[in-house]
């Protein structure tokens, strides 16, 4: 058991070392000096009190998407809609706050309003990849696809259509809110305690629901084997759709915050990303909440970090995502050679 | 509009599908084998950027297909090594690889952004193109949609009308049937999964060097087209003619989406651009829902004649993906 223990570690440490050598040979292909270019990245995430809290803002929308998903891959279920219902999750929001603003409702309770509103439109749009799922056989990779397209269109048509800004719309989205619907935030940044203490709350509550609950007990039953746990009486397609509508509301949340902390207004891609990366968080991370904090603050780092490589060396920020889609990818791989390769012998 | 200009309308629409055309088909015969390469998005973006990279490099076009193919094949290859050999999951072996194309050809593709680059010239087919209509339609285009004609017909006939092809359905649907038929099922599976690699990495430079010629980064506008692409597949129910139909259909209300902008100023272009989703959405609801079990509960209760009525209509519009798909094989 121990010996697994370490092998498990050593092909772990060795998915590292080969994705940040491969990341090093690309580097070097296109002419940046790589040593120079990872100290840049470090720097840009952790130099200044300025880029942690940036690392930081960003922890906390990734950091509810892994939660999210890490429930529905507990029940076995692909949920790339994330993304989508991130997106229907601050049109919510955006929806009450424009709603209420300006009227003799006072400001926190708006901004509560606004949350949970958020919440509910993730979660009834996951409700739609579930059902589509549930009654309709529809797999939940290609419903949510194309949910998430539509969530795409949907905020596009509103930023351009009924909600554009006095005058002309235009990308930058709607009329931002007045700063008195905005998550306090600490003075003088964009850093939201309240969105980090909701994001880390989230996360001990996904943690505590997969290991020591009969909910999270039966979710995974489902999740590993459908049949078995109908046959054991759990109510299998009530629990799936369970996992749909958690996940949504959580994506829904990550939404929400981006728009009442981070842009306080609506944007077209405002899930920027997170839904996707926080698929890959979890894939990393084996699907154990225990280590979504660190990993998704590991990813945030790495995202922020490499923004300034376009000022600096003209790369492409992009470098973020190839280093942890390659990080992913080998230990996907390694996990793979190590069953393959160890079991047998 | 009159109807010439909505003759060179259509045929910009058969000339617009001829990319998505390539990677479905490249998608319907991998799953057919039972592997699903769900790296298709990020395949097109790489072979997209790296089509036109070396086609502007080299000045050769026909190396910038080639070398779009390959990389679709090469992608391919990690996805049939790591599903086929180590059992790892192909979903998220796919979807990572889905996300490591688009941010690698991002990253690499900074030196050849909006640069003037070579593109497939016209070519119309001497006779053909002086027949009316059918001529301006069809004929009057360039050599990737011929070759996207070409390739919607050739592989139906094969997975339908050749005895490898027959092979290959084996595969997908009962690997282990094949296996005592004496299929070697693994080296198959890498070999369709690798060749419908090469067809979707052909549809990268399809769109570098021709639909949309030059990269330009994230500007590029492909981003989301492999996702599409897949939609397309499981709509055209693993059967190439009905794929070609959902990927022309695709084009077609993209264009109308166009058309009708001009009548409709009110929405936003980008909202045209993905009407064909909702609808697709439903498609896919209406190809599976006879599978579902409620609706084989209530199919039971109904009079015999309206259920008569139902099933059919269920029946035609179904489309079952191979049994075995995504389903590993083990020959012991």
């Amino acid at each position: 058991m121990k010996k697994n223990l370490w092998t498990n570690i050593g092909f772990q440490v060795g998915a590292l070392v080969l994705a940040l050598l491969i990341a090093t040979l690309i580097l070097v292909a296109v002419g940046a000096p790589p040593f120079k270019t990872y100290a840049s990245i470090i720097s840009g995430a952790f130099g200044s009190t300025n880029n942690i809290e940036e690392v930081l803002i960003t922890w906390s929308p990734l950091l509810l998407t892994t939660a999210g998903v890490l429930i529905t891959f507990s029940a076995g279920l692909w949920n790339i809609g994330v993304e989508g219902q991130m997106t229907l999750g601050a049109i919510f929001t955006t929806w009450i706050l424009r709603l209420l603003q300006g009227s003799s409702v006072p400001p926190a309770l708006i901004i509560v309003l606004g949350i949970l509103a958020g919440m509910i439109g993730g979660a009834l749009w996951a409700s739609l990849a579930g059902a589509l799922k549930t009654f309709g056989g529809v797999n939940e990779i290609f419903g949510g696809l194309g949910l998430n397209f539509v969530s795409t269109a949907l905020t596009i048509y509103l930023v351009f259509g009924p909600w554009k800004r006095p005058g002309v719309g235009s990308m930058s989205g709607t009329q931002p809110f007045d700063q008195a619907l905005w998550l306090p935030t600490l003075p003088k940044t964009e850093l939201s305690l309240w969105a980090l203490g909701i994001s880390v709350l989230v996360i001990a509550v996904v943690y505590i629901l997969l290991r020591g609950t009969h909910i999270g007990l039966r979710l995974k039953a489902v999740g590993k084997n459908p049949k078995a746990a109908f046959l054991m009486g759990v109510p299998t397609w009530q629990y799936s759709m369970f996992a749909f509508l958690l996940c949504g509301a959580f994506a829904g949340l990550s939404g929400a915050i981006q728009v009442t902390s981070v842009y306080h207004r609506l944007l077209p891609n405002i899930s920027n990303g997170y839904g996707f990366l926080g698929l890959l968080v979890a894939m990393l991370i084996n699907y154990q909440a225990i280590w979504a904090a660190p990993i998704a603050f590991f990813f945030a780092a790495l995202n922020i970090g490499s923004v300034q490589l376009q000022i600096i060396y003209k790369l492409d920020s992009s470098f973020a995502g190839v280093f942890q889609d390659l990080l992913v990818l080998l230990v996907l791989i390694g996990e793979g050679a190590r069953q393959r390769f160890l079991r047998k012998g | 509009m009159d109807t010439n200009t909505t003759l060179i309308g259509l045929a910009g629409v058969l000339a617009s599908a001829a990319p998505v055309l390539f990677a479905v088909m490249g998608e319907t015969l991998t799953e057919r084998a039972g592997i699903i390469n769900l790296s298709m998005n990020g395949t097109i973006l790489l072979s997209a950027m790296g089509g036109f990279a070396v086609a502007y490099t080299t000045g050769s076009l026909a190396l910038g297909f080639l070398a779009g193919m390959l990389i679709g094949a090469v992608v391919a290859f990690i996805v049939a090594f790591s599903s086929i050999t180590l059992h790892q999951s192909q979903v998220a072996v796919g979807f990572v690889l889905a996300l490591a194309g688009r941010d690698l050809s991002y990253f690499l593709g900074v030196p050849y952004m909006n640069q003037p680059g070579p593109s497939l010239p016209g070519w119309s087919i001497p006779l053909l193109k002086d027949i009316p209509i059918l001529g301006p339609l069809f004929f009057r285009q360039n050599l990737m949609t011929y070759l996207s004609y070409l390739v919607i017909i050739l592989a139906w006939l094969w997975i339908f009308r050749t005895r490898p092809g027959l092979m290959l359905r084996g595969i997908g649907e009962r690997p282990a049937a094949a296996y005592v038929r004496g299929a070697n099922v693994k080296l198959l599976r890498y070999i369709y999964t690798m060749i419908g690699g090469a067809l979707i990495g052909l549809a990268g430079p399809a769109y570098t060097l021709n639909v949309k010629a030059g990269w330009m980064g994230t500007q590029t506008g492909l981003d989301g087209i492999g996702w599409i692409a897949l939609s397309i597949t499981i709509f055209g129910g693993w059967n190439p003619l009905r794929a070609a139909f959902g990927a022309y259909l695709f084009a077609f209300l993209q264009w109308l989406g166009l058309v009708l902008q001009a009548s409709l100023p009110g929405i936003p272009t980008q909202v045209l651009q993905v009407a064909p989703f909702p609808l697709m959405i439903l498609t896919l609801l209406l190809v599976n829902i006879g599978d579902a079990e409620w609706v084989q509960r209530s199919l039971a209760a109904m009079p015999a004649g309206t259920r008569r009525v139902a099933i059919r209509l269920l029946r035609a519009l179904r489309a079952s993906p191979p049994a075995s798909l995504g389903v590993p094989f083990e020959s012991e």
